[in-house]
């Protein structure tokens, strides 16, 4: 596998060679899917949005519906105003969405459409809302583009329209699994605070098998739910990548103030999520949760041999791996390279705090890199764990080293989706999956007489 | 279990009237009494209707020179269209003879990774530095440069960029102009890329045929979970020798010599058809459609093969080749069979498949009563013979047809092509029809229908009236479909699974068909607490 990747060391500095991060409009995509009876549209050639749908298909194994103004030549030469128009006036007759929620391409971007004006002349049925976004390709990557929608629909839609803040909080969830959101909603349910999320794909894709087929399924935010978030006390935003932008939006335009927060993955930003509510609400937290925690350092005692002191490298998203390093190195094993495709210093800075706060030095930490890169400095000096995307299988396989899936996309595995790696059960689950993962090679690895029934 | 005009009228109700009155001509109510039944097709997708189709970037670099295994493909643009066709059509390639694995770059993903400065000073510079970069590293034997949408916007010259390229490294550097706005689907792709090939590469190698070989192309064979393997495994049993797979696991080198074949083999029609017809005109090799998705569409390929052929070892040894095979899958197969059988079934896809994959449902009983196409012709569906009466319009218009004239020294009378005397030439064409194409709709029973592509509102509302046994479509449609409780599976990626090619393909799609069907989980839906009320229904 791989035989044609250079043993090194190479000059690549241009361009990606396996990249670690997609375009914009995917993860804006994604975002209005956790929007209730919103209906996502590509405003470019259909080609997009055919990709985007297979992709985000492939990970959740649901159902993904978009539509897409299906430029051709001519729409591309004298812009796609007539094209977006035409599209709106089809999607409420045909589709009849609460929302349609839009999000440029490198095409329409390139070209110049203006979208606020084009929105402001197409034909809205009473009721009915769009929105948009601008997610031009070439910048940033999908976690921008679910950034730049969720923004966008705190832009348009949330209101301070109540004389004082209600006594309830704004959970930004960020790019993460319906499972996760369906986690997270859980704690904040258990320390009895009232919340909105936004987006939530719960019951969107994660949805439940019935027999009984709905265009927009029970789950995501509702229209009411969001505007209603310009009155909430608080807004948490989970992961800065994805999240902060429009927790931004709310605390300017309806004057709520904002948490930035690492996405709660590991025992110490899980701890941050939960003391975050308990102040700023406070509530007790619930013995059922103390439980979970003390369940988590049990176990993290009880078999750290299993994994301390072995080399990761981890990769996917911003808001994943900052708080997934965290966890790792609480869990006593060393990063030794972590790396997202995503562009942003504060990724870069944020990370090598951690491992100097652990005394670890000779890791590498990289921004916009790209999975060649890491494959390169693998083959420089191996490592014992990959902890990433499906797309690492490649290296794995290359280089004889196990990979343990975490993040997004996962395409050639499932029930990930479902199952969280957020909380305190997700932390045994990453636990579990990690220690098992490298007690499988062992026992691969072992010679007849090492190999034992106790580990 | 045909649909009536009545309900076809009412599942359109809906639509605003542009929509329909465009859509409507895009559906054809099988009835062959009636004569000229014609469909509407390759033309525009409705702006804001949910589409299957895709752009002609993904049918020229996803589909047709993506798979070419010892070409560093790059994509020069944003991350994105790159990323999406990286490792997702499941064009298997494996190292052989001539092909070592450190040249084969089908796991990698290679793209310019445009930013905004690029798009406002231009992506040239880029690609250029990024390809010095990639041959340093890489030495690959040759490079392809696909444009994604921008690129045709902001005027980079990629033929420019290519030509210099080549000159400097000495490699062959060829460029795409398959921006995703161009055409109408993913059907404009494939031509630009046929085009290329066949400008560039076709007829440029120095291979010579041995005079004891009898050589095939297969055109339009992707190897998609490995059914090229499939279908050449037969091919060699037989005696053929197959020069080159037009692209599943092939080389530059061997598309360099497909014109030293005795024969092209057009699997595919939609995605080569262009590359079979020019190098009937370049070269004068024939071509003949056949298909190999199916236990009796096989056997009829591979007879009409050895027909071609004039050859009474070919005839005989295809013969015991079936004789064989048939001996040995049958039986496996006949388990299978049995659940299949009765049942029915909706195709959607591409624009082969759809019609390739009716053949291997018959063989097992099913009937597929709703078919479509994403992005086919007319000829498609209805046959080559109405190829002269497709109006072009703007859209096609702006994807040039080469101007083929035969080549001086190597052009041959296809008999000359086939050895034959033109006199068994002539008596062979009786018999099998060359260079020919009968479309999906003689395979269609009367009343039954093909759509042209068909929308998900489409495809929910007749899955609603006709409730079809199963549903094969692309992963986009495979939840939707199961969500309503029909099971579904993928016939662009075969859910993974594969060949589905050949004899043995055929026992790997009953058997994954049979599951499909069968899976216990599909008894479970309803909740016991559920059961008998008014809410509760179950599936079984």
């Amino acid at each position: 596998m791989l035989e044609c990747v250079p043993e090194g060391p190479v000059e690549h500095t241009i361009g990606k060679i396996n990249p670690a991060k997609t375009c914009q409009p995917l993860g804006a995509m994604y975002a209005a899917l956790g929007i209730h009876g919103c209906l996502p549209h590509s405003h470019g050639s259909q080609g997009c949005c055919a990709y985007h749908r297979m992709h985000l298909t492939r990970h959740f194994r649901d159902q993904v519906l978009a539509s897409s103004s299906s430029f051709t030549e001519g729409a591309s030469v004298f812009g796609g105003a007539a094209n977006l128009k035409t599209s709106i006036k089809n999607i409420f007759e045909i589709y009849n969405p609460e929302i349609i929620a839009i999000h440029t391409t490198c095409l329409s971007e390139t070209i110049g459409d203006d979208l606020p004006t084009i929105i402001k002349q197409s034909e809205i049925p009473e009721g009915k809302r769009v929105i948009h976004t601008n997610t031009p390709s070439y910048y940033g990557s999908h976690i921008t583009g679910f950034s730049n929608m969720v923004k966008s629909m705190v832009s348009y839609l949330a209101e301070a329209n109540e004389p004082v803040k209600k006594n309830q909080v704004n959970i930004l969830p960020g790019f993460v699994n319906p499972g996760d959101m369906r986690e997270i909603r859980r704690i904040v349910n258990d320390l009895g605070v009232s919340m909105i999320m936004l987006p939530d794909t719960t019951n969107v894709l994660d949805a439940p098998q019935t027999n009984r087929y709905v265009l927009y399924p029970e789950g995501g935010t509702t229209v009411d739910e969001i505007i209603d978030t310009g009155n909430s006390k608080l807004t948490l935003a989970l992961g800065s990548f994805a999240s902060e932008a429009a927790g931004a939006m709310l605390l300017e335009k309806c004057n709520v103030p904002c948490i930035s927060l690492h996405t709660p993955i590991g025992l110490k930003a899980t701890d941050d999520f939960i003391m975050a509510l308990k102040e700023n609400f406070g509530v007790d937290v619930p013995k059922s949760l103390t439980i979970e925690r003390g369940q988590v350092v049990d176990t993290l005692i009880d078999i750290h041999f299993h994994y301390q002191g072995k080399k990761v490298a981890i990769f996917g998203d911003p808001d994943i791996v900052i708080p997934l390093t965290e966890f790792v190195l609480a869990m006593g094993m060393i990063p030794k390279y972590v790396l997202t495709g995503t562009p942003g210093s504060r990724f870069e800075k944020e990370i090598n705090e951690m491992l100097e706060q652990y005394q670890i030095e000779g890791s590498i930490v990289k921004a916009e890199g790209d999975l060649f890169e890491l494959h390169q400095w693998i083959k420089q000096e191996p490592v014992d764990l990959l902890l990433g995307t499906t797309y690492g299988k490649y290296i794995a396989r290359a280089e004889d080293i196990p990979l343990v899936r975490v993040g997004f996309p996962i395409l050639d595995r499932a029930v990930h989706p479902l199952m969280p790696i957020t909380g305190y059960r997700g932390c045994l689950r990453l636990i579990e999956m990690i220690s098992n993962t490298l007690l499988e090679r062992r026992d691969r690895d072992a010679t007849d007489e090492d190999y034992e029934l106790v580990l | 279990m045909a649909i009536n005009n009545e309900v076809l009228e009412e599942i359109l109700l809906p639509y605003p009237d542009k929509v329909k009155k465009n859509r409507i001509k895009h559906i054809v109510r099988v009835n062959h009494e009636e004569s000229c039944q014609q469909i509407e097709a390759n033309t525009r997708t409705i702006p804001g209707i949910i589409s299957q189709r895709g752009c002609a970037y993904a049918g020229c670099k996803g589909v047709v020179v993506g798979p070419i295994k010892n070409m560093v493909t790059i994509t020069h643009g944003p991350v994105g269209c790159g990323y999406y066709s990286w490792g997702t059509r499941r064009n298997k390639a494996r190292a052989d003879d001539k092909t070592p694995p450190e040249k084969i770059y089908s796991a990698m993903c290679f793209i310019t990774d445009m930013q905004e400065p690029d798009i406002v000073f231009g992506g040239e510079k880029k690609l250029a530095k990024m390809i010095d970069e990639v041959v340093e590293m890489f030495h690959p034997p040759a490079i392809n440069i696909c444009a994604t949408c921008p690129i045709g916007l902001i005027g980079d010259d990629l033929g420019a960029v290519a030509k210099a390229a080549s000159e400097r490294h000495g490699i062959p550097v060829l460029s795409y102009n398959c921006e995703g706005y161009k055409g109408v689907s993913q059907s404009a792709g494939h031509h630009i890329a046929n085009n290329i090939l066949m400008e560039r590469v076709i007829g440029s190698g120095d291979g010579v045929k041995k005079p004891d070989e009898y050589v095939i192309n297969i055109l339009g064979e992707y190897n998609i979970g490995g059914d090229s393997w499939e279908i050449e495994r037969i091919l060699h049993d037989i005696g053929y020798t197959v020069q080159g797979v037009l692209t599943g696991d092939s080389s530059y080198e061997e598309i360099q010599n497909l014109h030293i074949a005795n024969l092209n083999l057009v699997m595919c029609h939609r995605s080569i058809n262009y590359i079979a017809e020019m190098m009937e005109e370049k070269y004068g090799i024939p071509w003949l459609k056949i298909n190999f998705i199916g236990i009796e569409a096989t056997k009829k390929s591979l007879r009409d093969i050895a027909l071609v052929t004039g050859n009474e070892s070919f005839i005989r040894k295809t013969e015991e080749v079936i004789a064989r095979e048939e001996a040995r899958i049958l039986p496996a197969i006949e388990q299978y069979r049995k659940i299949c059988t009765g049942k029915t079934a909706f195709a959607f896809v591409g624009g082969s498949r759809s019609h390739h994959y009716q053949h291997l449902l018959k063989d097992l009983g099913m009937e597929v009563v709703v078919a479509g196409y994403e992005f086919a012709h007319r000829d498609d569906y209805e046959g080559r013979q109405v190829i002269p009466t497709i109006k072009t319009d703007a859209d096609s218009k702006n994807i040039p047809d080469l101007d083929i004239t035969p080549d001086p020294e190597l052009y041959q009378e296809a008999h000359v092509h086939l050895n034959l005397s033109k006199e068994k030439y002539d008596e062979i064409c009786n018999k099998v029809q060359l260079g020919y194409y009968e479309g999906m709709y003689p395979d269609m029973h009367s009343g039954n229908l093909m759509i042209d592509d068909c929308n998900h509102y489409e495809a929910e509302r007749l899955v609603q009236e006709l409730k079809p046994d199963l549903f094969f479509a692309g992963v986009r449609d495979k939840y939707i479909a199961q969500k309503m409780g029909i099971p579904a599976k993928q016939l662009h990626s075969y859910d993974y699974s594969g060949p589905y090619a050949g004899f043995n393909g055929a026992i790997n799609f009953a058997r994954d068909v049979a599951h499909a069907l069968t899976t216990p989980a599909w008894k479970f839906i309803t909740p016991p607490w559920e059961k008998g009320t008014q809410t509760g229904e179950n599936h079984a």
